[in-house]
């Protein structure tokens, strides 16, 4: 494929002590991409999250993220990557402005653009008028969305997400997916890990890592086919069962 | 960074009901130790058995009774009597006059005997150092007499602090207490809490460089714990006449490198803690009582057993306490504290270490 590389993955290896943590990932994601990162707890999805994201050194192998290697230039991987935890955060005693203003700021946006970046981005999700509302008061799903729009707020290439679904109901999760596909068509590359299987069958692409391997990756379609099997549940279910620890 | 602050702040400021706690704690607490739990003693019941009945040993009588700390309750003519006085809660203390008082003060032989209801001897001790210090200074004021050389049988000098004011023992104590709790517990909390909510990976994931966010969360808190001790060092001076004899400036500095102290060890609490229980559960512990009891604040450090006054010379507040009393009783400069000062500037390091180290581990 000649589509642009926004994160190459060579022979990456991570090691505690005697335990490898990342036996030899590589894999690499294009520009626009949504791509899924499945693995049981344990499995090592978060340790490869991790040092992709500049958060952590491997022990060794090659990788690049937006064409900046993680071992020298972890400062510019972290200005061009967004970053969306599983307990959606934002500090619950600021409004939804103080958030955006602060997380704006950190990234070192004017305060021209940290207006305009909130308005377009609230408006979007139709939510403006929550603008001056506490976090803490605001539901949950609307908490989701807005902890996903700090994270793509300075235009990051990539944005990752850490199980971003966890705890909302279907309906949201749904809508919660409508965000992703529409940030992924304007071209932010989207990097997510999740434990719902049917989620994985929105991504474009998905790798499932057993016992720090990835095991299979593929789309969604031909995995099912390959494994011969209904649904990603049980392609899941067939690869986990492998898993050494369980 | 500055966006940072600016949240930092807003933080604080949101939760009004701690910031209630963190402005009006010095101020109740000063109060609190300065008045109530004080340990001078105010009106203690005093009795009187004068036998010289003379000019001098009413002039004496007089000058006790004006000091504040005793009230006359009666006079009584014989020893035998003080146990019933006592008793009777009459009296607290008995001072017993000899005969020819004038004349003895005059040829240097005057004899005065104190009495004292030693059932709290705490009491009993003061009292009797009151009663010491005012003699003391009542022959003091007999210089005018013809006589040459006047001496009564007493020689015991209070330095610096003349009249035992609990106050001037309080003020540095609480000093040290406050800034510990707001320094160390607010910020190893609010370093906590981030972890908490996740927001703390996600301040990592950003460009913000970790010493970044450790400036970014601790200079409110400098911030506050400098007004906090401003305002207890303001209560002291006003309200309970504390005196500053040294240097003004050095004292701000020695704060100041106080509370940088106690935000490193805030900062070590919070990389070791992974909720704001443990982190309160920490400060409050392993923190606050040592401070309270083992720094000299409230139970003097020479009555400790030696294995008490080796642990206290780990207390950072310890060696604060000593730095603020000598600045501001007895007047003293960066000469005679350095030392203090220098084991203050190495916790600050020890503690700086170890949370990078930790840091690093948690990283890795």
């Amino acid at each position: 494929m000649d589509r642009e590389k926004v994160i190459e993955v060579k022979n990456l290896v991570k090691k505690f002590g005697s335990f490898t943590a990342n036996d030899n990932l590589t894999f690499d994601v294009y520009k626009g991409e949504i791509f899924g990162f499945l693995g049981a707890n344990g499995a090592g999805k978060t340790t490869a999250m991790k040092i992709l994201c500049g958060l952590s050194k491997p022990s060794s192998g090659d990788i690049r993220i937006v064409g900046y290697d993680v071992y020298h230039e972890t400062e510019r991987i972290k200005n061009s990557i967004g970053y969306m935890s599983q307990k959606f955060s934002l500090y619950d005693d600021l409004t939804v402005w103080e958030n955006f203003r602060f997380f704006g700021g950190i990234y070192g946006l004017s305060r021209k653009e940290i207006e305009s970046q909130t308005q377009l981005l609230l408006n979007r999700l139709g939510i403006w008028s929550y603008k001056d509302r506490i976090i803490s008061s605001i539901p949950l799903g609307w908490k989701q969305k807005l902890a996903f729009s700090v994270a793509i707020m300075h235009r990051p290439a990539i944005v990752f997400l850490d199980e971003p679904t966890g705890g909302v109901d279907p309906v949201t999760r749904r809508q919660f997916w409508d965000l992703i596909y529409q940030a992924a068509s304007e071209g932010y590359t989207v990097f997510v890990t999740t434990h719902y299987m049917d989620e994985a069958e929105y991504c474009d692409r998905v790798s499932i890592m057993v016992d720090g391997r990835i095991r299979a990756l593929d789309t969604p379609e031909n995995l099912k086919s390959t494994f011969d099997c209904q649904d990603m549940q049980d392609v899941f279910i067939k690869l986990a069962r492998e898993a050494k620890y369980q | 960074m500055i966006a940072f602050i600016k949240k930092e702040v807003q933080h604080i400021l949101r939760d009004y009901r701690t910031m209630i706690i963190l402005f009006g704690m010095p101020l109740i607490q000063v109060l609190i130790f300065g008045f109530a739990i004080t340990n001078e003693i105010k009106n203690a019941n005093l009795v009187v058995i004068d036998h010289a009945k003379d000019y001098q040993s009413v002039r004496l009588i007089q000058k006790m009774t004006s000091s504040g700390y005793f009230k006359l309750s009666g006079y009584a003519s014989t020893v035998d009597e003080s146990e019933q006085l006592f008793k009777s809660g009459k009296a607290k203390q008995i001072l017993v006059i000899e005969n020819d008082f004038a004349e003895g003060l005059r040829q240097n032989s005057a004899r005065i005997q104190i009495i004292s209801d030693a059932t709290d001897p705490n009491v009993a001790e003061q009292l009797k150092n009151y009663t010491i210090g005012i003699i003391s200074s009542f022959t003091a004021e007999q210089r005018d007499l013809p006589s040459p050389a006047l001496k009564v049988n007493v020689s015991s000098q209070m330095y610096f602090n003349p009249e035992l004011k609990g106050v001037f023992l309080f003020v540095p104590g609480t000093m040290a207490v406050i800034l510990m709790l707001v320094s160390a517990m607010m910020t190893s909390i609010s370093i906590a809490r981030e972890k908490e909510t996740g927001t703390m990976e996600v301040l990592l994931v950003s460009p913000l460089k970790p010493w970044q966010i450790i400036v970014g969360k601790v200079t409110p808190y400098v911030v506050l714990s400098f007004i906090n001790a401003l305002t207890i060092l303001a209560l002291g001076f006003w309200v309970f006449g504390l005196p500053i004899q040294g240097s003004f400036i050095l004292l701000l500095a020695e704060i100041l490198l106080y509370i940088i102290m106690s935000l490193s060890l805030g900062i070590f609490i919070s990389t070791i803690s992974s909720t704001q229980q443990i982190a309160m559960m920490l400060s409050m512990f392993a923190l606050m009582l040592p401070t309270i009891l083992l720094s000299g604040f409230v139970f003097p450090i020479e009555n400790m057993p030696s294995f008490l006054q080796g642990l206290s010379c780990i207390m950072p507040s310890r060696w604060f306490i000593i730095i603020v009393r000598d600045i501001m009783l007895r007047g003293n400069g960066l000469t005679h504290i350095w030392m203090e000062t220098m084991i203050l500037c190495l916790m600050i390091l020890f503690f700086l270490g170890l949370s990078i180290k930790n840091f690093k581990v948690r990283l890795q």
